[in-house]
């Protein structure tokens, strides 16, 4: 099961929810076996910048409005928003310590 | 005068997919306490498949992400370790072998078996991977969903761009099977599956020389080739999958382990590499068969190799 300090994000709340701060968005899909693999490695990411950072994830298939509008043709990928703008965008997989250094560019 | 520390391990797995698996499962049961460390792309290719009908024993057939979650669970029965980490630098010239991990740990072992497979291979023509993730992909089974009711184009022309191509017509509208030649390399069976699709449709000799649109940051069409006029024609898609094979993961051996001209660990009576202590199993040293089953074969002899290979150390 999924950390609970990973929020889920839906077409409804994304928004609001990516409006302020600095928030990383997991987009996947039950069917997707490299997001089963990325799954882990953003509950640890949630724990490590518990307090600091938004960590959530936005299921594809049920909410398919978000990722058209940000032209989401793969994943997993993880977009990360700082004040509502996307700041990172990271496509496949990737290692905890490289998203990571990414993560740390953003956050004073 | 220091005395040196032991080795971590007598063997140490690098690779996850039904090579590396099956050298955990083979070594464990040995009695070798081996650590596998799986890398980035755990589970390997089968994890970018559906249903696998060649593996034996599954007369119905048998989900690849099911397949190597049994496969992972049954070396872990047998006591084999496994670290959600990747190696980021081997040295392989003193002894024990050094890995260090991502993390920066270090870790020391007798024997080695590499297992770390092959990774799709891009057109390598830039405008491709630009567009990665944002219409160009090498994997129809994450990405398929995207292009609900559009037209969209595989390149390649062996059994897994035939499979990408037959798979993909469960959601585009079209699919345009782009090849450098006017025959097909694969298979019997699956180009009679492909032949007798009515949403694809064969695109001969012809090469991709640009994929549109880099500065919409989308996929808007295709620049296409024709290998015998030297044409240039476009083609208005919205995706393109690449299936034109694979490259082995080497880049942490190079200068280490002798490889072959393209890439390739060259391995030698059985499994051994030109560094003893040092073994290779499944598609990083075999661009010949490529089979999930000829891979955890391969994973078999390596873990046997190895545990010659610790017999025979003083």
């Amino acid at each position: 099961m999924a950390s609970d300090k990973v929020k889920t994000f839906t077409d409804g709340n994304f928004d609001q929810e990516t409006k302020n701060g600095v928030v990383l968005v997991d987009f996947w899909a039950e069917w997707c076996g490299p997001c089963r693999r990325l799954a882990p490695t953003v509950d640890a990411l949630a724990s490590e910048f518990d307090g600091r950072m938004t960590v959530a994830k936005l299921n594809v298939d049920e909410n398919p409005a978000v990722p058209g509008r940000f032209m989401i043709r793969g994943i997993p990928t993880l977009l990360l928003f700082k004040d509502g703008q996307v700041a990172e965008t990271l496509v496949g997989l990737a290692s905890k310590e490289d998203i990571s250094r990414l993560i740390e560019k953003h956050i004073s | 005068m220091t005395v040196p520390a032991p080795p971590d391990r007598h063997v140490i797995i690098i690779g996850s997919g039904p090579a590396g698996l099956t050298a955990a499962l083979y070594a464990a049961r040995a009695n070798l306490k081996p650590l596998l460390v799986e890398g980035l792309d755990a589970g390997g290719q089968l994890m970018l498949t559906t249903m696998v009908e060649n593996w034996p024993g599954f007369r119905d057939g048998i989900m690849g992400p099911d397949l190597m979650a049994d496969m992972r669970a049954q070396a872990e029965r047998f006591g084999t370790e496994i670290l959600e980490s990747t190696i980021t630098k081997v040295d392989l010239q003193h002894r024990p072998f050094t890995l260090t991990l991502a993390n920066e740990r270090t870790l020391t072992t007798e024997a080695l078996i590499i297992a770390t497979g092959a990774s799709a291979r891009w057109l390598e023509i830039g405008s491709d991977r630009k567009l990665s993730g944002h219409g160009v992909s090498t994997c129809a089974t994450c990405d398929g969903y995207f292009f609900k009711g559009k037209p969209i184009a595989v390149v390649g022309g062996g059994d897994s761009a035939l499979e990408e191509a037959i798979y993909l017509t469960k959601f585009a509208s079209k699919v345009s099977l782009i090849h450098r030649r006017d025959a097909l390399r694969g298979s019997k069976i699956m180009q009679d599956k492909a032949f007798a699709n009515p949403k694809i449709e064969f695109v001969w000799d012809s090469e991709v020389a640009e994929v549109k649109d880099v500065e919409k940051g989308e996929v808007t069409g295709l620049v296409l080739r024709n290998l015998k006029s030297g044409a240039l024609t476009e083609l208005p898609l919205d995706g393109l999958f690449i299936a034109i094979g694979h490259t082995p993961n080497t880049s942490l051996f190079r200068g280490q382990i002798e490889l072959d001209g393209n890439g390739y660990i060259v391995t030698r009576d059985g499994t051994k590499t030109n560094v003893p202590g040092v073994f290779a199993a499944g598609d990083v040293q075999d661009h010949v068969y490529r089979q999930a089953v000829t891979a955890a074969g391969s994973g078999c002899m390596a873990a046997i190799d190895a545990e010659r290979y610790l017999e025979s150390l003083p």
